[in-house]
């Protein structure tokens, strides 16, 4: 791919120079910290006096503290970093004229879009990294508990799973930036799209769900059951809700039912819980979220196909 | 067709959205000259320099630019054509240094001989003193000459100037033009520039061509096209008076 490094080395110099990144990484810095220092200070004072049990370390990222869990907090504003990072990527250079520059000069087209697109990737990842890194270190200062090999790779699994769906978010704001000429309506566009699909999908299923298996009686368990599965296949269009069973299983080896479980457990009743439950190994973790991990990269996979069909046929007259 | 065309198009034709943008189109430009391309804003210059560049693909006819054809191997004309587009982008936040340090690479350039090539090219346009300023705080002239220093990175052979002169004031305008011949005999580039400073173009170019309306009304030289408009020893008439005929037959 000729030209690609030099695209991506530019757009890596815009990105860590820009007032835009800074702030967001400043953001979720600081509320990736607290959310880690409160869930840790929770999870020893609920612990003290008690046997340690298994995957501790994880309950840093899952259990919620004063407001909610790291996991959670990167599931619903990870898409929010995708976005910003990326709802300007075509359409600002098409309106600084600097598009047909670069389109004069010897190289494909799609290679634009994805010297832009692994820059941002990289972003990405290094966001992602440091904020994991930060409250791994926290965590071994609060808990003073040093994680086990089996809790290092699954987050580092977990890693990579955020990394992709961010960059999913990533995928859908640069085709906005392709399909609107300017940068505040592809802004709002890929806003909308993402409080759709954070927001409403499960507002709207259960909805669907009453309507196609309505339980007036409400005590059919097989209208119940159906009324579950039908949420449940409504809600898995949604990326966040993907990446939500994705992470789920990674991130806490207990995890037994469906994340739609009927009552909300704190990390004490987890932990009770936990006592007589066995935990997943690993692999069979895996093994359940790897469909999920494939839907992510599938949907990214798609949305970077249309952004690519469409870029390609534009004229460049036109730009 | 002469033998030494750098550019030739055959029935060149390109339709928009059913409107005909450019028709029939069939012009030679010969190596080492000037080619003035007028014509009203609109008359589809803008889209013939991009079907020669492979930025658009031409919807019947044929163009060859070097012996290439730019729909088939686009990548290979545009490494051999400089193009100095209509409205000059730049990243405003990169100074001229980079940003031609960023179009050398994009040409994959040998690393070695960058350095060198940006800061003669700098220099020959007059931009050596402020090649550490932001191209955010050039002036219009001052882009323009960047464009310029472009094409001597690429080193090209051949290149497209698409209103070079639109919107600079008469001192910029006259460096301009004395950049454009210098790149013509000292550079021994093939040009094609479009523009619609007719005393300009009457002065630098060898050869004129004049489109109206997508179609290519009329082309050769200054003696030629007077002759063809107001008769045999009427080669006194100045290139505005001759395009005005034209515009006005049209």
């Amino acid at each position: 791919m000729r030209g690609i490094k030099t695209i991506i080395k530019k757009e890596l110099a815009d990105h860590f120079s820009s007032y835009r990144f800074t702030i967001i990484f400043a953001l979720i810095a600081m509320l990736s910290l607290i959310t880690a220092y409160m869930v840790g200070m929770n999870i020893r004072n609920e612990l003290a006096g008690v046997a340690k049990p298994q995957f501790i370390f994880l309950m840093l990222f899952t259990s919620s503290g004063a407001l909610f869990s790291l996991v959670q907090f990167v599931a619903f504003f990870g898409p929010l970093v995708g976005l910003v990072l990326g709802f300007d990527t075509i359409n600002r250079e098409r309106s600084q004229g600097t598009l047909s520059k670069l389109l004069s000069q010897p190289i494909y087209r799609d290679v634009v879009i994805n010297g832009k697109f692994l820059a941002g990737v990289v972003m990405i990842s290094v966001m992602m990294v440091s904020i994991v890194l930060v409250i791994t270190g926290l965590g071994l200062i609060v808990l003073g508990i040093i994680p086990g090999l089996e809790e290092i790779w699954r987050i580092m699994i977990y890693l990579i799973i955020s990394i992709i769906y961010i960059s999913f978010w990533l995928g859908v704001a640069i085709l906005f930036s392709i399909l609107f000429r300017s940068t505040a309506t592809s802004a709002l566009a890929a806003l909308a799209v993402w409080i759709f699909f954070s927001f409403f999908i499960s507002l709207g299923a259960n909805v669907i769900a009453n309507a196609l298996a309505s339980d007036s009686a409400g005590d059919d368990p097989e209208v119940i059951m159906r009324r579950a599965n039908i949420v449940k296949a409504f809600i898995l269009t949604s990326p966040m809700e993907l990446y939500r069973e994705a992470t789920a299983t990674i991130i806490d080896p207990t995890r037994k039912s469906t994340p739609r479980s009927m009552v909300s457990v704190g990390p004490l009743e987890t932990l009770s819980m936990s006592r007589f439950a066995g935990p997943l190994p690993l692999s069979q973790s895996i093994l359940i979220v790897v469909p999920y991990i494939i839907s992510l990269v599938a949907i990214t996979v798609v949305c970077f196909a249309i952004s690519y069909i469409v870029f390609m046929r534009q004229e460049i007259r036109s730009l | 067709m002469s033998t030494d065309a750098i550019i030739e198009t055959r029935e060149l034709t390109k339709i928009y959205n059913g409107q005909v943008a450019v028709e029939n189109l069939s012009f030679s430009v010969h190596e080492g000259e000037i080619f003035g391309f007028l014509g009203p804003n609109g008359a589809g210059k803008t889209t013939t320099l991009l079907m020669l560049l492979g930025l658009t693909e031409p919807s019947s006819g044929t163009a060859r630019v070097l012996g290439v054809d730019p729909t088939r191997e686009p990548i290979k004309v545009k490494s051999m054509i400089g193009y100095l587009q209509e409205n000059m982008g730049f990243y405003s936040d990169l100074n001229a240094r980079q940003m031609l340090q960023f179009v050398a690479e994009l040409n994959a350039l040998p690393a070695d001989i960058i350095d060198a090539r940006i800061t003669t090219a700098l220099q020959m346009v007059g931009l050596g003193e402020e090649m550490q300023k932001k191209i955010g705080a050039y002036s219009r002239g001052m882009r323009q000459r960047l464009g310029i220093a472009e094409l001597l990175i690429k080193d090209s052979k051949v290149a497209f100037l698409d209103e070079p002169t639109l919107g600079l004031d008469p001192d910029a305008t006259n460096r301009m033009i004395e950049l454009i011949q210098s790149l013509c005999q000292d550079k021994k580039m093939t040009i094609l520039l479009s523009s619609h400073m007719l005393h300009q173009v009457q002065k630098i170019c060898h050869r004129i061509g004049i489109m109206i309306k997508g179609r290519m009304v009329a082309q050769g030289d200054m003696g030629h096209l007077a002759r063809e408009k107001f008769g045999v020893g009427k080669e006194q008439y100045t290139l505005e008076e001759i395009y005005m005929k034209y515009f006005q037959e049209a």
